[in-house]
Formats: structure tokens, sequence, C-alpha cells
């Protein structure tokens, strides 16, 4: 596809995401309102009571409810989408693993928040870690453009035949479902060519291949949500990884095939200027976007520092993250969740497996912050990677997990 | 673990089940009894028909009720509903 | 509209009601079953009971999944990509209704999903193996309120569920029996034909749970009704007003009240009231629950204006 005509909208990251689900115009949406994820469903809403889809929107009554909704539509043969964060995931969490294993390629927004208790509304990655496990598709988001962007190509992903998974997009709450940012907007025919109407993949039920849906005819009926004992369980949970494994190929290609079409090209991570760095910054979501400015700053103050930003949380990118951090000798591990009582936190636990049993690997330390919408600086990042260097060079022993930004 | 199973590359996606359950023959299950249909009594009403939880009665082609053993699981409920007692349960 | 072939219990009630609601259905059905006997009986893997398009979600969301199913069909008929929106059935437990799936059927019903939900009422948590729930009437024996030295079964009276949903001021709530079967399909079909929710609450005898010989599955739903236990009836809404009307055998009752049983006949024939008869009779809990169903039969004559 060539590149076409797009417009500058100035929009909030919830707008961005309900204005890419309006172009997208899913058969159903389900939702329910929850801090900072409600503008997503107000402004749906505007484009609903105006007419300007033909969506069937539930306002429901709970969060679960909402998802349960989600695999009733996906599994009628719709496309479903809902959007949630925190308690709402955590209240989802029974039918995250259900929509997943019954292979329904929902889409759903995460706008992060930190769970409860203390209640609190303000950003950090706990609800989406707490689904990490779940079957889903997590793809995380810098800022509003990649939201609207993410919430387009998330369809493509979900219903790729060799993926049938649902998706998750999370971005990070208030940071950036609150901010304005000047975005690009695709023309609404031309995200409805790019999403185009879901395909069904056929399956063998008990009649035959038919249609992987709830036929409305009942001429070809199939038994979805089945009870599986020890002799078949296990074998639909490889059949899950292996779709999993499957999805690093596709987000690669649907975020190339994006790219050319809008000049905005986005794969599994995000590198920034990693080529010559000495030491790596690596997260997920809106902070890295500061960690940038740090490393630019460093590089300024003679540090060669690099960001590596995790787009595809799961599945994780490891051969693409070796390949990416191949030279670089110190890397800080940020992680905006905890792992109580977990040996680091759920992002470090991951980068330590990339390079587990490899001959060479950097030396790498865990850093955990911003919880509960702590603010985290250039200056922080800094500090970061100063600290990293300086440990690395005195020599590490095991791995280091430190806390920035806590009041001792 | 069962080898006449699919391994997961054969599996159907999501679980879906891909056999009827008229391979499993409930009428194993049946504890020493089983109905028996007195035929002169019969007058083909159906209403063990309707009442069999098994979907194991039918009328046959004289319109009289017929068991299907292979899935009767001998619960008796179309011998004590019958309103002309033309069912009994007879010992196996 | 089922296989033959379901791992249900044998003289199940589940099973037959199942098969009497398909029975009744006239155009294409899709179901939606909660978590329980029903669901686990008829889905094993590699197999399936239902000839019909089904599908199990969990156990509390059987009618939020409802939801979905319509609004997908009715979004997809928009669009012209199916031709008919077909009709939908939930088929849940008790378990799944009065208590965990309480919120999202109350929900359900206020927004008004077009689907027909069928309650089967074996008034316990029998796929667990017979735990007390909501449904549950009192002084029950189940393994969660046993009857002990000091407590004798469940202390408290069974929801009233029908009442409460018919409270929703849906088109159509009903009650119904299997000992009833013609009865049970016109309200099937009455419940399928309304624009929006309708609501069957059916009593579903459970030889295993109830400590009662399998051939008696429909003698015991039948007693239920002749002892007003479990009275049949159907209501909409008129006018802003609840029209309730007996059917059946309960509207016979209603106007011969001598036909009405003692609630004694349905209760001795079931080991789960056993401890209530032996080792010695308990009379003041026999009478109890007698003035449980004499209050709930007042109150329905009153509802039905045949006070």
């Amino acid at each position: 596809m060539a590149r076409v005509e797009q417009r500058r909208i100035g929009m909030m990251g919830d707008e961005a995401v309900a204005y890419a689900i309006k172009q997208v115009e899913p058969d159903v949406v389900a939702a329910y309102p929850i801090t900072p994820q409600t503008i997503i469903v107000e402004r749906f809403s505007d484009y609903v009571a105006d007419g300007l889809v033909r969506t069937e929107f539930v306002a429901i009554e709970s969060e679960h409810s909402a998802l349960s909704a989600c695999v009733g539509a996906a599994a009628a043969g719709a496309r479903a989408f809902t959007a949630t964060a925190s308690q709402g995931l955590a209240l989802m969490w029974e039918i995250l693993y259900i929509a997943s294993s019954m292979r329904l390629p929902i889409v759903m927004v995460i706008v992060n928040r930190a769970l409860s208790a203390p209640i609190n509304i303000h950003c950090d990655h706990s609800d989406a870690m707490g689904a990490r496990d779940s079957g889903w598709i997590q793809l995380f988001c810098e800022n509003c453009q990649e939201a609207y962007d993410t919430a387009i190509q998330a369809w493509r992903i979900a219903e790729h035949p060799d993926v049938q998974l649902p998706v998750m997009v999370c971005l990070d709450g208030f940071v950036v479902s609150h901010t304005l940012e000047d975005i690009e907007v695709l023309p609404d025919e031309v995200v409805k060519e790019f999403v185009g109407e879901r395909p069904l993949v056929r399956v063998m039920g008990h009649e035959g291949e038919v249609p992987y849906r709830l036929d409305p005819t009942g001429r070809e009926p199939l038994s979805m949500g089945t009870f599986a004992m020890y002799d078949l369980y296990f074998e639909y949970k490889r059949q899950q990884e292996e779709a999993m494994r499957a999805a690093l190929k596709v987000i690669e290609e649907v975020g190339r095939e994006y790219g050319e079409l809008t000049g905005r090209y986005y794969g599994l991570i995000d590198q920034y200027k990693l080529e010559d760095a000495e030491v790596a910054i690596v997260g997920l979501g809106s902070s890295m976007g500061t960690a940038k400015d740090a490393a630019d700053e460093l590089r300024d103050e003679g540090i060669r520092a690099g960001v590596l930003r995790i787009r595809s949380f799961r599945p994780f990118p490891t051969e693409t993250v070796r390949e990416a951090l191949k030279g670089v000798k110190t890397v800080a591990v940020m992680d905006r969740a905890l792992s109580f009582g977990g040996p680091a936190g759920p992002l470090m636990m991951d980068m330590a497996t990339v390079f587990y049993g490899l001959k060479e690997g950097p030396t790498m330390l865990n850093y955990i912050y911003g919880l509960g919408g702590r603010d985290i600086s250039t200056d922080d990042f800094k500090a970061v990677a100063q600290d990293a260097l300086r440990a690395a060079e005195e020599g590490v022993e095991g791995l280091p997990v430190k806390f920035v930004g806590v009041r001792e | 673990m069962s080898s006449s199973l699919p391994g997961w590359k054969e599996l159907p996606m999501g679980g879906v089940a891909f056999r009827p359950s008229t391979d499993i023959k409930t009428g194993e299950w049946r504890l020493g009894f089983r109905p028996v249909v007195k035929e002169e009594k019969c007058v083909g009403c159906a209403m063990c028909v309707v009442l069999c939880p098994d979907m194991a009665m039918g009328l046959g082609e004289e319109g009289k009720a017929q068991v299907n053993y292979d899935y009767c699981k001998g619960c008796g409920i179309c011998a004590r509903e019958c309103p002309y007692g033309a069912i009994e349960m007879v010992p196996e | 509209m089922l296989h033959e072939g379901v791992r249900t219990c044998s003289g199940c009630g589940a099973s037959l009601i199942a098969k009497l609601v398909l029975k009744a259905a006239r155009k294409p059905v899709v179901v939606v079953s909660a978590t329980g006997c029903l669901e686990v009986a008829t889905s094993i893997l590699p197999y399936t009971s239902w000839k019909v398009p089904w599908i199990h979600n969990a156990f509390e969301n059987a009618a939020a999944t409802a939801s979905g199913v319509e609004a997908a069909y009715k979004a997809l008929a928009k669009k012209g990509l199916i031709k008919e929106v077909p009709d939908i059935v939930v088929l849940a437990g008790d378990g799944g209704t009065y208590d965990i799936g309480f919120q999202s059927l109350s929900g359900a019903l206020e927004r008004g999903h077009d689907f027909l939900y069928v309650l089967y009422d074996n008034e316990a948590y029998m796929n667990t193996g017979i735990q007390r729930s909501g449904g549950t009437p009192r002084y029950a024996w189940t393994t969660t309120c046993p009857a002990g030295e000091v407590l004798k079964g469940k202390l408290e009276a069974k929801k009233p569920i029908a009442l409460i949903v018919a409270e929703h001021r849906i088109p159509y709530v009903a009650t119904a029996s299997p000992s009833e079967p013609h009865d049970l399909i016109r309200k099937v079909r009455r419940g399928l034909e309304v624009e929006g929710p309708a609501f069957l609450h059916v009593i579903c005898p459970c030889p295993r749970g109830w400590r009662f010989d399998p051939s008696l599955s429909v003698e015991v739903a039948r007693l239920a009704v002749k002892t007003c236990f479990f009275p049949l009836w159907e209501c909409r809404w008129e006018d802003d007003d609840m029209v309730l009307e007996l059917t059946g055998p309960s509207k016979l009752i209603a106007e011969v009240p001598e036909l009405k049983l003692p609630v004694e006949a349905y209760l001795a024939i079931q080991g789960r009231f056993a401890h209530l008869f032996r080792p010695k009779r308990m009379e003041p809990l026999i009478r109890q629950i007698q003035a449980d169903v004499d209050a709930n039969w007042k109150l329905l004559l009153r509802r039905a204006g045949m006070a």
C-alpha cells in the first residue's frame, strides 16, 4: 500500500483510542467505566449517540461481564472490543484465560493503573503484569500516537489465522490517557480497508469442518467452551503457546505494512541509540520517552546511553532483544511493578532469561520505579544509568534489585 | 495417555468438541433393571418419549414405544410415568 | 436437539428439561450454558451432546455471555452479514442464577437483551457434590448445611428468584415443571416469542442430591406443584402493572383449594428432608415449612387476583 494523506488532530490518549475504534467500527463494544479509561467509553458513547458507528454498544454492569459479553460476541463471529484498567482488569482475570483459550480475537485497551490497596488511580504496570500469563498478546505503547496506531493494528494481529488470540493494547494511565498530543490520523476508509472484515478460520467440529463461530442458522453447529480432562487439556495449552510464538512474526509484519501506509513503523521493540551504547535502559511504556531524553543528555555529557523499549511484552521477543543488546555491556532494567517476594521485577525476570546460559551477556541491574503514579524524571533516569555503570565497574554479584524514587 | 486422541498439531482449535456424544453408550450404566414395553398395552401416547432424560425412548414403526438400550440408563421414569402401565422394569 | 450419550446421572431432571426446552424451539437456537451439571455432562471432550450451536463461558456470566452473543447477531444483521437473528436460550442452574450469576443476570435483564433464560433449579450446587445455594429450601440437608445435632439443614428460606426477576419488569416470567411438559413447552415458546428478556424458572429434581429413587424424578416435581411448594404461573407487565396468572394444576388448586396437598407429601419422599421425620418427627420444623409454603402461595394468589 502506498503512503496516504493523514490529518493532524489534538487528542488525549483515551480519545485517540476511541477515535481509532470508531474508525475500525467493531460489531460489539461492551465496556464499563473506570478511571483512567473512562474517556474511551464516553467518547465511544458519543459516536454511538451521534450515529457515527453501527456498533452495538453494551454499557454493561461490570468488567467481568464486559469481557464475558466480548467472549460471547467474538464466539458469535463478531468483532468485539472493550477497555479497562486496574481493578477492572483484575475483576476480568477469570475471563482473560477463557478468552485466550477459546482463541477469540478480542481487542482490549488497558489504561495502566496501580492496583488497590490503598486505592490509587495513577499509573503503574501492576494490572497488566497480573495478566501476563493469561495468554493475551500485550503491546505497550509509549504515547498517544502509538496508542492510536496500535488500536488499529491489534485487529490484524489478533485475527491472523496463525494467531487467533486476544490482544491487550496497554497505555499508561494519565501520562498517556489524559495527555493532549498532536497525532496523525488516517482517513476512515483507509482504516476500514486495513482491518477489513474479520476473517473466520475453519475448524473441524463434531459435524465436520465449519467456520469458527456460533452459526446463527444452526446448520454448522460447534460446541465452544467445553470440558477437557487430563487426556486433552495439555494439548490445547501447547497450541496456545504455538500461537503466541507465531504472533512474533505477525506483529512485525502488521507493523511493517502499517508503516508503509503511514510512515510510522512498529515492531516488537523500539530501539533508541543502542548501536554504540555502553549502557542501555530497558523498559515499557511512556517513561521510556523520558529515558530517551535522559539518554540524549547523558550523551551530551559523554556517556553513550541508549534505550530499548519493549513494545511486545507478550509474546516476549527474546531473540530480538538479545540481538538489540549485542555489545551493550551494562543494562538497567526498569520495572513499574513488583513481583512481591520474587527474585526481581517481572520484566527483569524475563530479561535475565534472555541471556541465561549464554557465555557472554551484559551486566544487568533491576530498578523498581513509578509505583502508583510516582513520577520519574530525566534526572532519575540519568542517575539510574550512572548507577548501573558504576556498579558494573565495581563488579556486580547476583542480581541487584533497587528502588528509584521511594522515600527511605 | 490415550494414543487414539490427536496430538496438539492435529487438534481443532479452541477446544471445540469434535465427536458427537453418541459414542458414549450410557446404556452400560444400567444397574440391573431395564424397561420393557408391553406392546399390547402401549397406545403410542409418547409420554415416555417426552419424559426420558436420555433421548432413549422412541416410537417404533407400529407406533409403539421402543427403548434404545444403547443409551437407556434404566432410571425407570418411563415405567413409572406411563399412563397405561405399558412399561415394566425387568431384571437384566 | 440433544444427542444421546449425555453423561448426566440416571433420572436427571436437568437433561430432561434441556431436552424439552430445545424441543419447544421453532427457529434456529443458540444455547449459552453456565457452568454446572448440564454443561459438564454434555461437553466432556472430545464429545458434545449439543446438536445446536452451544457455548459455555464460566459460572457467573451466562447472562453476560448471552448479551454479547445477542449484540453480535444484531450488529451482524445490521451489516447484512447474517440473514436472521436466531433465538438465544440460556441454561443455568441455581448456583449460576441465584448466587454467583445474579449480578450478570440482573444487568442483562435491565439492558433488555432478547433471550430466554431458563433456570433449572435443583436447589443446590450438585456439580460439586450437593452444597447449599440461595435456591436451597429451608431445612433441606446439603453437605454445607448438614442436618446435625443442633442445626437441622438450611436455616434460611429459598430466595424468591422468579418474583425478583419479575420485578425487573421484563416482558415474560414463568415457572414450570417437567411433570407438566406441555405447559413447559408452551411457556418456552412464549418466552422465545416476546421481544426482550424472558425468564423461565423450572423445578429440577435431582435424585442424587435430593436423595430419592431416579424413577421418581417426575413424580417429585409433580408433588412440588401439587403441594404448592413450587406453584406454576406466568407473568407479564401491562400498564405498569404485574399481570400474574396461575397455570395448569396450580390454577386448579387456586379454584379448588381442597386439592392442595400438605407439603409433607413432598418432603417425605426425599432423603434430604429425612431428618425431619427420623429418628423422631420434628413437628415445628415441618410446620415452619408448611407456613412458608402457605405464605408464598397466599402471596401468589393475591398477585393473581385470586385471594
